[in-house]
């Protein structure tokens, strides 16, 4: 059994509602798809077992009615597990994983920015990337936002 | 004694780009800083979804002007997963020549800059001199000196000759033995090793904890290097040590980057005898199946890393960059605490730190046609007049530049 396959027998017998939601595209290389209301549950398994000690980023996705959310963690020998959740456009929220990474600070900030994602539990602090100016609620990376001028 | 906030940047002397840090101090010793970084931000995640693929090389590639091959390297290695992109041998070998190279000359102007921040030019004038010869190699390999345009995708643009490997070879000799000089340098020029030591601490705890990557992380014994781990273009055929260190500070920083340097020598050595024939590239599609995928390199700074969504069409649904530098800042703040004020400069600088990577920048260039987003001299100084004059109620409108008059 190759490693990859490995991880996933790991998170299949802990969590049956993943049956079918992961992606082995290639070597070193996993998607998993984990609905919302379970992300936490995946998420906090995925930091117990203790070998994806680095969060490399976080990619936010403009899907039309969801924001996907896509955590790229990594192992030390290179293997990339990274976790795809969505939420609503409407009520974009979730909760953050500083207390986990800390490191993702910035890459939280980055979402509110541009994608107007609105991360709970965020600690205080200047916000990333866009100029302390830049308007309430206008999010350049949300696919129907067009340069003003 | 009562505590003071300094502000240091978004403009200043110490800072090469823009970054704003506020350090809190008592008496010399700092006990907070807090960051703001963002002022190079353009929007090229954006502009990239309305760009095609082929396009979106040169543009991602104008991330960095350092390690520009790096950002591309990871770009079309995402593009090439999407679309099952078989690429030739050659031209993996020559992708991981530029990327050596790359690497050379960003680590020897590294070291430049730490002589220079610790006011040892000498060391600045050394280094920046031998880089020259790297960046020769670069221009006359693909004809150009930093953004060299040289991957495409399924493969590169432009085949290496069997003269340029002797020049490469000859090269790289003299680089080698002033490298083992900066390693004597360092090593044993007490001023240099003393002012280095024990500044910007970062255990290896929190190297982990705060996601540190590259040089960075690796002087902390952080034994993590993608070229290794997740070896893409040539790396799997190559051999090559990962440097470590257990200084935790500045001087094991240098260290990592100087043994780095002598073992990119022996890896461009091991390229050009083993580069095998055949041909550089594969023809490949104008528009990219669905599918999404994930491409990290190993960036002279860092791990660099890509994603990429792709809809079936010929442009990007989404690109994702995370340059090293967003990971390695977070760690500055760390490295500052309890240090003094004197080392602000070189521990910022040790971290290699790259803003424009961070916040990733697009330049429009002139050509003759109006380009929005590209602003005159003149207006922008007319712009920032007014802007004063608006927000801070100084009136500069009646100072004459000299070319104005």
């Amino acid at each position: 059994m190759s490693k990859e396959q490995d991880i996933q027998k790991q998170f299949m017998n802990k969590f049956d509602f993943l049956e079918g939601k992961f992606k082995i595209v290639k070597n070193k290389r996993i998607f998993l798809d984990v609905p919302i209301d379970k992300f936490w549950k995946v998420m906090g398994y995925a930091v117990k077992i203790d070998q994806f000690p680095l969060l490399c980023t976080i990619t936010g996705l403009d899907q039309g009615d969801t924001i996907g959310l896509v955590y790229h963690l990594a192992a030390n020998d290179g293997m990339m597990l990274n976790i795809e959740t969505s939420i609503p456009k409407n009520n974009p929220v979730i909760r953050t994983i500083t207390d986990i990474y800390p490191s993702a600070t910035l890459y939280e900030r980055e979402l509110e920015d541009l994608l107007g994602v609105k991360v709970e539990g965020l600690p205080a602090g200047r916000r990333y990337p866009l100029p302390d100016d830049w308007p309430i609620g206008d999010h350049p990376l949300l696919k129907d936002w067009k340069p003003k001028n | 004694m009562a505590k003071v906030t300094i502000p240091i940047g978004p403009q200043h002397p110490a800072l090469k780009e823009p970054a704003s840090f506020n350090i809190t101090l008592d008496g010399e010793k700092i006990v907070h800083m807090t960051l703001k970084l963002g002022y190079n931000h353009r929007g090229i995640e954006k502009a990239a979804e309305s760009r095609t693929y082929i396009q979106n090389i040169y543009l991602l590639e104008r991330v960095c002007g350092i390690c520009s091959h790096s950002h591309s390297s990871c770009y079309v290695q995402c593009v090439e997963d999407i679309a099952a992109l078989e690429v030739p041998k050659r031209a993996l070998y020559i992708r991981s020549l530029v990327g050596e190279l790359e690497r050379l000359h960003s680590h020897l102007l590294w070291l430049g800059v730490a002589g220079h921040e610790v006011g040892f030019d000498t060391l600045l004038m050394y280094t920046w001199r031998d880089r020259e010869i790297v960046m020769d190699l670069l221009s006359m390999l693909t004809g150009n000196r930093v953004n060299y345009g040289i991957n495409t995708i399924g493969g590169v643009r432009r085949d290496i000759t069997k003269d340029q490997i002797k020049d490469i070879l000859v090269a790289v000799d003299k680089l080698e033995e002033e490298t083992k000089y900066y390693a004597q340098v360092a090593t044993q020029e007490v001023t240099l090793a003393k002012r280095l030591s024990r500044v910007g601490k970062l255990s290896h705890e929190d190297a982990v904890k705060l996601g540190a990557v590259g040089p960075t992380a690796r002087a902390s014994n952080v034994d993590r290097d993608i070229r290794r781990d997740d070896p893409y273009a040539a790396y799997g055929e190559i051999s090559f040590k990962v440097i470590t260190d257990n200084h935790n500070d500045v001087y094991g920083r240098t260290l990592v980057r100087i043994g780095e340097l002598l073992e990119s020598y022996n890896m461009i050595r091991q390229i050009v005898k083993n580069i095998p024939d055949g041909p550089i590239t594969v023809k490949a599609p104008r528009r990219i199946p669905v599918g999404e995928a994930v491409s990290r390199c190993e960036a002279p700074r860092g791990e660099d890393m890509h994603y990429i969504k792709s809809n079936g069409s010929d442009k990007p649904e989404r690109v994702k960059v995370r340059a090293p530098t967003l990971a390695n800042v977070q760690a500055v703040a760390k490295m500052l605490e309890n240090g003094y004020l004197a080392d602000v400069p070189i521990v910022i600088a040790a971290i290699d730190p790259c803003f424009s990577c961070t916040d990733r920048t697009t330049i429009a260039v002139k050509d003759g046609k109006k380009t929005r987003g590209l602003i005159e001299w003149k207006d922008l100084r007319k712009y920032s007049i007014e802007w004063y004059k608006k927000n801070e109620g100084i009136d500069l409108s009646k100072i004459k530049l000299q070319n104005e008059k």
